[in-house]
């Protein structure tokens, strides 16, 4: 069925479709549809779920956490400071392996107050041990988001998955979506089947101290977990393939005889796609890498562009005192000729003109902050 | 109900890693004892974190999740949601926090949980400090108490978080001590049998913080009930009533111990002037006075 939506109301069908046992979330510009939307969905009778109003997002994430080690597939959404209070429990939630899912809408961080696209909020918590999920269209959180839960629960992995999007240019922006029809979604997910959980039957005592003859063995299961859900995103994209899209880690497009490719990731990329078909119009060989998956590192894919094609990377964040931090990254991981950029910070507008801009200066040789430093 | 009637199950084991003469330990085997094995524990960051022992062995016979220190309580509403959803209304939601993480950094996270009609138990055992990182001064810690953060004595009040869960005006609220452990009991069994929010407060003379011998925990948390220090009490539908001996203390049928007793046998108040005495003898008085007008308005 073609429905017309925002990205929100998008984000909230999805996670009711996704039938999870035990909601927990709390407001905050720009993701409040979400729980609104939610709160509905449980008050009309359409979704049966335990929904819990927490008073922060450090409790909404607590109780995903302990709602999660009970068995429970779990949801919840937030955006910018909401993230940030999080941050604790994300650690906790990895580590714990409770494979949450989360909408984290991306929003600026202040002071001064901005409420505007950002992706500082979930760049600040790349470390947490959460997959990372940056999407371009609605349609894509809507595919995204019922893929997280497949592949955050595969037994594979048993992480938790933030489904980022950018605040207001994706949030509140309505565009058409094909939704499928619940049987397809229950056909799609399996029932979450975790490794442990608290039963009384058997009792397990979770989280207790850990020496540093375990520890280590602890975070580098976590690692490899990471580093095996890009094969698992990649054969759940597959298997959503006939519903929806597949998208895979980097979303490519007129990369095979490109000379430069634009990286970048979420609503960036979809505006840099039409940067992309201008610059072929006037004759200039560009192509668009748009990362979808920024954690686990989509290093392979990202390498086997940058074999035959320079980069120009765009950043809507900035790790103070270095650089952007996908550029960074990519520097750090690969073997490629790049040309960095910050673009878009609070919410700053980057149309497809400014991409084609950006992309002129990187073919000068320049980089730098876009319209502060180069323009 | 005596003490031999209690239930012989354990679900404290032996071999816990807690320290001599810890009354964490009496006070969670008493309180498991009446709650049974249909029971989920989420422990925040406190003693009794360590009292589990170290991965991969635990001397907890529930299930127990582990929670950071400020979450005790909406960990637990993640637990209680989770078995909602199962079906499982014969569980027992136990949030089993420290004065630190439920008078201070918890706050927030119960004050949540109660407020939401959370089915839960939450205990807070009182040890009037934060001890797992080695004394220093919680909102629960008493005026003139030394502490590493207190070296002269503290010199606020202490706060009552009970009466902050009964202004949540929650279906039953109460506190105990480990050294009256069928009234701690029987409590404990009123909480299991009732829907909605509970919170119990059991104080908890910890040897090292208070700087008394280990065989003296329980003498110090009976003398801390006799003095008039520490009230039995129960506020449930709304009613709230004394418990033997706090009832006849309060009510002036029996004469309180005088608080100098307790008070001299810690080594954290040594440095106590007789002014300061003054000032807290003041204000238990005060305490007394507004329960028993508490107790006449809610009786």
């Amino acid at each position: 069925m073609k429905i017309i939506d925002t990205a929100n109301d998008i984000a909230a069908l999805a996670a009711k479709m996704a039938r999870p046992d035990v909601i927990a979330a709390y407001p905050i510009t720009p993701q409040t549809v979400i729980v609104e939307r939610l709160a509905k969905y449980v008050e009309n009778g359409e979704l049966d779920t335990q929904f819990i109003r927490v008073e922060s997002e450090h409790s909404a994430m607590a109780a995903c956490i302990g709602a999660g080690a009970s068995g429970s597939r779990t949801f919840t959404a937030t955006a910018s400071h909401g993230l940030l209070l999080m941050h604790e429990m994300l650690h906790w939630a990895a580590l714990a392996r409770i494979p949450v899912v989360m909408v984290n809408v991306n929003r600026a961080i202040g002071p001064g107050w901005s409420i505007w696209s950002d992706c500082n909020d979930s760049m600040s918590q790349r470390d947490t041990g959460w997959l990372q999920f940056y999407c371009s269209s609605n349609q894509e959180v809507f595919d995204t988001l019922v893929q997280a839960y497949r592949i955050g629960e595969h037994s594979d992995v048993m992480l938790p998955v933030m489904v980022n999007y950018d605040g207001f240019i994706l949030s509140h922006t309505s565009m058409a979506v094909d939704v499928p029809e619940q049987q397809a979604v229950d056909d799609f997910l399996p029932a979450f089947k975790p490794g442990w959980k608290l039963d009384v039957d058997d009792p397990v005592t979770h989280g207790n101290i850990i020496g540093p003859d375990y520890y280590m063995e602890v975070r580098y299961d976590m690692h490899q977990a990471q580093q095996r859900a890009k094969d698992i995103i990649t054969e759940v994209g597959s298997a959503w393939g006939g519903i929806g899209d597949s998208y895979g880690l980097v979303d490519t497009y007129r990369c095979d005889d490109a000379d430069m490719v634009i990286v970048a990731m979420g609503a960036l990329g979809a505006e840099a796609h039409r940067a992309v078909d201008e610059l072929r119009d006037n004759g200039t060989a560009a192509g668009l890498a748009r990362v979808r998956v920024f954690r686990p590192f989509p290093r392979e894919a990202l390498q086997a562009i940058a074999d035959h094609a320079e980069m120009v990377v765009i950043d809507r964040d900035i790790s103070l005192g270095m650089a952007g931090v996908l550029a960074t990254e990519m520097q750090a991981a690969l073997d490629a000729e790049i040309h960095p950029f910050i673009a878009g910070l609070g919410g700053r507008d980057v149309t497809y003109e400014d991409i084609m801009r950006i992309y002129e200066l990187a073919e000068q040789g320049k980089e730098g902050w876009y319209t502060v430093e180069v323009q | 109900m005596a003490l031999k009637d209690l239930p012989n199950e354990e679900y404290i084991l032996q071999g816990n890693a807690s320290c001599p003469g810890c009354p964490i330990t009496v006070a969670l085997r008493t309180v498991l004892k009446a709650l049974g094995k249909d029971t989920i524990v989420t422990v925040p960051a406190s003693c009794s974190a360590v009292i589990e022992s170290l991965y991969p062995k635990t001397s907890f016979g529930v299930p127990t999740m582990n929670i950071a220190f400020e979450a005790a309580a909406a960990g637990a509403s993640g637990v209680e949601a989770s078995m909602k959803a199962q079906g499982r209304d014969d569980i027992t939601v136990l949030a089993w926090a420290g004065d630190g993480g439920s008078y201070d950094i918890g706050l927030q996270a119960l004050s949540g949980a109660l407020e939401r009609g959370t089915d839960f138990l939450y205990v807070c055992y009182n040890n009037q400090m934060y001890s797992n990182t080695g004394i220093q001064r919680s909102g629960a810690t008493p005026y003139g108490a030394w502490t590493t953060t207190t070296w002269k004595g503290k010199k606020e009040q202490q706060k009552n978080l009970a009466e902050i869960a009964m202004a949540h005006e929650i279906p039953y609220v109460a506190t105990a001590s480990i050294a009256y452990p069928e009234d701690l009991y029987r409590k404990t069994l009123k909480a299991k049998e009732t829907r909605g929010p509970k919170y119990m407060e059991i104080l908890c003379p910890c040897p090292p913080g208070w700087r008394f011998d280990m065989s003296k925990t329980v003498t110090m948390a009976r003398l801390a009930v006799e003095t008039g220090m520490w009230l039995l009490y129960e506020y449930e539908d709304g009613s709230l009533s004394f418990n033997p001996p706090s009832k006849q203390i309060v009510e002036g049928e029996r004469d309180a111990k005088p608080i100098e007793e307790w008070l001299r046998l810690q080594g954290r108040f040594r440095n106590l002037t007789d002014s300061d005495v003054d000032k807290i003898k003041e204000a238990m008085r005060k305490r007394w006075a507004f329960y028993r007008k508490k107790a006449e308005l809610y009786g």
